[in-house]
This record gives structure tokens, sequence and C-alpha cells, in this order.
């Protein structure tokens, strides 16, 4: 029961001003953890944003936190795809690689089995784009470190519901 | 122009006006000197003039929490917001309605660090149920009525609507309330699930040893909330507490009610919590000053909670039957079902619970000894009530002692007849709330039931007291120590009272007369009674500074960090001693 539980949370709010700052404010000023948050509008005609919050607590605190969400104004629904179903959760990972010679060979074979992407790269460098879960984007990480890594940007995590149902 | 078209600043008026506000609370400077011109060309709305920023807050809650009507704050820019802070998070921690008008920088200025600009919406986020910057005149009518709805509705809180000047000067259409589409978030849910009635129902129809633990909740929603509760413990007869907000939710002199529940509840209130089976929360959110150690709270019993807000529910005390609704609702369904079963108590099950509780009842918790030399602080406040028990009397108090002291003995039988800071424990609250609650009901009698550290907070009220002829008596229990700071260190740190004693105090009496009130003194038992007769005959502002006790502690307490069967009773209580764990040393 006190078990810590990571869950993926998805809220959708009106898209006006300060509204991302309400969310964050909420986590930092009642100690909840963020482990990743995306957020852009997903409808412009309807002014919707979408955030996809990771967060980790105790059944009891995850409890709260969805309520806490639930009852700041301008959010619309809030929906726990971990506890609601299986949900898709997909990140955007972009390595920067430096080097030459068989390290650079090597972390372009790697980038293939992960079916990573290059996007951009000069004489000594690559830019290689990658989308998956989490921890394939840690692995994929993990493998570059020794051949050259030298930045990684990544988008947090996005998530979506599976099947036909709206979220 | 049309007659809808106007500046903003008259459409602050306008909007105000359609709101049903008749007054408000402010203090003017340069952001918002358009709309203090629009108020200076009418004469419908009427303004306060406090004499600092956090007074007109309180003032607005006073007056909010005496009416249920949303009281109405206009303040200006960069400090005016700041001051207004700490009102503002004491209304949202209590749930009260309020609607802060802050002045702002002109748009094109904001972000420059210009003359009295602050982030006041970036500031008062956390402090606020809810805030805007309006950023357009086109917005500005939508925006204050939205700002009044969600004060009101829901759980009740403080809503920030900041104004900068050109939208003030700006000229735009006036939209009426009833033209305002609603927003497709912000939904609360005031109507109780059908399922959940019955389970709670379930519950309450065979409790052996049930208790009513009311709250602020019940007064929020509203005079029908509070008849329907009066009918529930009726036609149940089962035993009734009240939290620090729920005073005057049911009355006092009714048998059935045991007292203030809590830190410093009754004796009996506090073992009826720890030894029911069914506990019935109405409008009241499991605090820390309720529950005490969360683990050993009320270990036997299922718990109904039912609140509007629902990340009320399982935040502190896990419960069995959660109900979602405004409690006039779900009072009124659950009276229903009850009837619509023939509910009868166990009345055998409920005679021995009563027995138990009149044993309990019988410890006289709240006993104490008065000699003719010295006057304690709690006979100073039995007296208070009795010599006034006979009108309609308004009490706002400070925090502290005094505040203590006056929820267990004050007797309220009616709602909307005590202010105070519960959730914040805002010292300085009690003087500006106490003005709040004169303007809006001229005729009564409203006492600060006050500290002679915490008046000192906000003293420069008596200016606004005198200036609008408001005759609210500050009705002081000098000790002059910060009590409850004296009475922490006595039990916790050894006797050592660090900067708790209250030097240098001025003459209370003097003080009075500068401000062009009147000031009285008690020093003595026998002079008691005189002075609180004086106090209410005087038809203007008064001080009256009673000497009270040095040494007086309040009791009971539960230390923190213990259960309520751990509460002490007086010094002499064996467990007095050492009263705190020190796990409950670290504890507020």
């Amino acid at each position: 029961m006190n078990e810590i539980e990571r869950h993926t949370i998805a809220v959708l709010v009106d898209n006006e001003p300060g509204v991302l700052a309400r969310v964050i404010g909420l986590f930092s000023g009642r100690g909840y953890n963020i482990e990743s948050l995306t957020v852009a509008e997903v409808d412009r005609a309807e002014a919707l944003s979408r955030i996809t919050i990771v967060t980790t607590g105790t059944d009891m605190i995850i409890e709260q936190i969805k309520a806490q969400l639930s009852r700041l104004v301008p959010v619309r629904m809030v929906h726990d795809l971990t506890e609601e179903g299986p949900a898709v959760e997909r990140e955007l990972l972009l390595v920067k690689m430096a080097g030459t010679g068989d390290k650079r060979i090597e972390s372009l074979r790697l980038a293939d089995i992960f079916r990573a992407r290059v996007v951009d790269s000069t004489i000594e460098s690559f830019v290689f784009e990658i989308t998956g879960s989490a921890e394939k984007l840690d692995a994929f990480i993990n493998l570059m470190k020794p051949l050259g890594l030298v930045d990684i940007s990544r988008t947090g995590v996005v998530a979506i519901a599976r099947g036909a149902a709206k979220f | 122009m049309t007659a809808e078209q106007m500046n903003g600043a008259e459409m602050v008026i306008k909007a105000l006006g359609d709101q049903g506000v008749d007054v408000v609370f402010g203090y003017p400077g340069g952001a918002v000197l358009p709309i203090y011109d629009a108020l200076f060309m009418q004469n419908q709305l009427r303004h306060v003039l406090v004499r600092h920023e956090q007074g007109a807050v309180h003032a607005a809650e006073g007056y909010a929490r005496s009416t249920g009507k949303v009281g109405v704050v206009l303040v200006t820019s960069g400090p005016g917001a700041t001051n207004a802070v700490t009102g503002l998070t004491d209304a949202l921690m209590d749930s009260v309605p309020v609607v802060c008008l802050t002045g702002q920088v002109p748009t094109h200025l904001i972000g420059n660090d210009a003359f009295q600009e602050a982030d006041t919406t970036g500031i008062t986020r956390p402090c606020t149920k809810h805030n805007y910057l309006v950023k357009s005149v086109d917005d500005l009518a939508k925006t204050l009525h939205e700002a009044f709805y969600v004060a009101r509705s829901g759980r009740p809180g403080p809503v920030v609507v900041d104004l900068p000047k050109d939208v003030l000067f700006a000229t735009g259409t006036y939209r009426a309330p009833e033209t305002i589409e609603q927003r497709k978030s912000y939904r609360p849910q005031t109507e109780p699930d059908p399922a959940r009635i019955a389970a709670a129902v379930e519950l309450i129809a065979n409790a052996k040893r049930p208790l009513f633990y009311a709250g602020g909740g019940i007064i929020n929603s509203g005079p029908q909330a509070v008849k329907l509760f009066g009918e529930l413990v009726e036609m149940t007869g089962y035993p009734c507490t009240l939290t620090l907000m729920g005073l005057g939710a049911f009355p006092a002199a009714d048998k059935r009610y045991l007292g203030l529940v809590g830190m410093h509840g009754t004796y009996e209130a506090n073992l009826a919590m720890h030894g029911c089976d069914v506990m019935i929360n109405v409008g009241a959110r499991f605090d820390d000053r309720v529950t005490g150690k969360v683990a050993a709270f009320s270990p036997g019993s299922k718990k109904i909670h039912i609140d509007i807000d629902p990340s009320n529910i399982n935040k502190n005390i896990r419960v069995d039957v959660p109900v979602i609704g405004d409690c006039a609702k779900v009072l009124e369904a659950l009276i229903a079902a009850l009837k619509a079963r023939r509910f009868a108590p166990d009345h055998a099950a409920l005679g021995k619970w009563w027995k138990q509780i009149e044993t309990w009842r019988k410890r006289d918790c709240l006993h104490y000894e008065q000699d003719d030399k010295i006057i304690k602080p709690q006979y100073a406040i039995d007296r208070l009530h009795a010599l006034t028990r006979d009108r309609d009397t308004y009490i706002t108090t400070e925090v502290g002692q005094h505040q203590m002291w006056a929820a267990q003995l004050f007797k309220f039988e009616k709602p909307f007849r005590w202010m105070t800071s519960g959730g914040l424990g805002t010292m300085g609250y009690g003087l500006p709330a106490a003005v709040g609650v004169q303007i809006a009901h001229p005729d009564a009698l409203v006492v600060d039931i006050a500290g002679e550290a915490s008046i000192m907070m906000n003293i420069q009220e008596m200016s606004t007291a005198v200036q609008y002829r408001l005759p609210v008596k500050v009705f002081i229990i000098n000790n002059q120590y910060m009590g409850m700071i004296r009475q922490w260190q006595e039990l916790l740190h050894g006797g050592r009272y660090s900067e708790s004693y209250s030097s240098s105090l001025p003459d209370f009496v003097k003080l009075a007369e500068a401000f062009g009130a009147r000031g009285l003194r008690a020093t003595k038992p026998s002079e008691l009674d005189d002075v609180i007769k004086e106090m209410i005959a005087i038809p203007g502002p008064v001080i009256a500074d009673i000497a009270t006790d040095q040494n007086e502690n309040c009791f009971p307490m539960i230390p923190s960090g213990a259960a309520h069967n751990e509460m002490i009773l007086g010094l002499d209580d064996k467990k007095a001693g050492s009263p705190i764990s020190e796990e409950g040393m670290v504890l507020v």
C-alpha cells in the first residue's frame, strides 16, 4: 500500500497564460515528483493543450496528485494512463556523437540496430534521432557513451491510451 | 458611446454592481487611480479605506464569513498586492470567498521592473484558488464575472484579478454576467453519487458508537445546510463535535454537542473521536490540528467523509465512504434515505455510548479556578459570553491562547457569528475582520477577542474603525506573553521563554484614546463585569485591556505527535512532565 509507484498522467488544459506554471507549481509546492513533463497545444480551435507527466508516489500520493490537478481551474480532464489500461509511451532523443574511425563506424552500426536515424552529419560528428520507450533510450545512451557521445537532448515522455477510445 | 461602451475602470464598477457587491475594502495607489476616479463619480458602491492592504483582505474575509457573500478587495500594484498576500493565503486555507482586484503597471511596462511592479499573478498563484491578468479591455467584464463565480462556487476561495493601468483607461464593450458563456473546465460536483449515499446510510443506520464531526463546509454551504445538519443530528440522536471552523454550525447549548474537537478540544469530543465506530465527517478536512497522530487516529471507526473538494478525500486520513458534493445536497439526500428506510437508531447501543460520553464529560475538562485576585483568561471569556448572550454577537479573534479559550468557552448558537483564522493561524486577523463584520452588520455587537501580542500586528485598523464610526470592541486578554508560544516553551523547551515576553507594550487605554476611540482596563476580577458592560454601552469603538494571569495554559491539549487518547488535561496531569515525543517535537 505504501510502495512507490510510477504513473503516467495525461492532463488536458485550457491553453491560457500561466497554466503550465500552475501545474508545475502544484508539484513543487506540494512536494510531488516530476520525472518528466511534456506539453504542447493539441487543438488550436479549442485552445487545448495536453500535458503528459510521469510521476512517482504511493497510491495515496498519486490519488492526491490527480485530485489536486483536477481542481485547477483551467484543467479539463485528468487521466491516469497507467491505471486506466494499456497505453503507448514514447520519447524522442537526439544524441550528438563526435569522433572518427572505428568508434564512428560502431556507433553507426548500433544506431542501425536501434533504428535511430542520422539527422545531421559532418566529417567528425553525427546527430542521431531515435524514438522509443524511456528504457530503450537509456539503453541507447549507455551504448553510445564510450563511442564519443558529447551531448543529448530528450523530449520527455508523451503517451496515449491504446485502442479506439478517446483517452 | 453607447450605453455598454465604457472604459475599463467604469467596467470594474459596473461589474461589481452586477455581482451584487455593495462594499469594497481597499487602499488607493498609482496603478488603480482610474478605478478610484470611477468610484468617486458614483454612489452605489461603498469603499472602506483600510490602513494596510492585509487589513483589507481580512476585512473582506470578515464580511464574507459573516454574510455568506463574496468579500471584495481593491489594492494597488507592487506593495499593495504583496501586502495582500497574507490575507489571500488566509482566505485560501479557510475557504473564504474573496475577489481581490490588484492594480498593475501598464501592459507595455510589464516585465521591465517598472515602479511598483510585482509579478502579482506569479506571487499569488499558490495562495489563490485562481488568478487572472487581464491584458485587454475586451476580456475585462468576462474575467471579472468569472472571478466571482470561481470565488463562490465549489469550495470557496480567494481569486485575484490583476488589472494593468492601460486596460483601465481603454474603452470597450461591457458584458453583463448572464451573457458570459461558462468555461468548459472547472465544474465543481455538487450533487452526491446515490451509491455513496446508500453506503453512507448503511453505516449511519447500523452505528453503535456514532459521532458527527462537522466543520466549516456546512457554514460555507449556507443556512440550508446548517438547518439540515441540525435535523440529521436530531433524527439520529447521535453526538456531534465541531471543528474550529465549524463553530456555530450546531448550537452549543444542545446536549448532543460535545464541544470543540482537536488539539485544544474537549476531553469528551476527542475521546469520542478516538472511540467511535462510525465517524460522519460533514464538511471538515481531517486537519492535523484535529487528527493528532495520524497513525493512531480513531483506529476503530468506519469513516464517512462529505466534502465538496475531492482533493480533501484520503489526503490525511483514509476514509471508507467518501461523498463528494455540496453539504446541503448531501445532507438532504441522507435524511431522505434514512426516512425512506424508516430509520430508528439502535437505542440500546446508543444509550451505552452516551453513558460513556457522559463519564468523559464529567471530567469537566475546561474547569478553572477563579480567585478574587487575578483575572483568569477563561473567566474573562466566560463573563464576556454571559454578558453578551442576549444580543446577536459576532466574535472575531486573533491567534493564540485567547483564540483557543474563545473557541472552547464562548458558546455559539448560530452560524456566521465566529470569524477566526484557522488554517493559516494569522495573528492580526481579528481587528480588520471585525471591521468587515461591523460594516456588514452595523447594529450588531462585534467583539475581537484578542491577545496583546496579536493585536499589535494590525492595530492600525483602529483608525479605520474610528473613521467609519464602527463600534467594534477589542477585548484584549493581556497576559504580557505570546501565550501559546510561552506555553509550548514551557512544555517543550524547559521553560526557556525565548523572545515570547511582550516587552514595551503600549498603554492600550491611551492608545485607544490616541486613535479617537475609548480605552478601558480591568485588572481585578471585581472590575471585569463593569468593564465589559461599559464596553458594550459605549456607542463607538473600544479597546478593553484585560490584565490576566500570566501563567495560565490552555488545556486540554493533545501534544503534537500524540493521539487523542493521550491528551493532557492540565499541568498536574502526570503526562504533562514530558508530553511530547521526539517525533512530535519537530511537528508544529
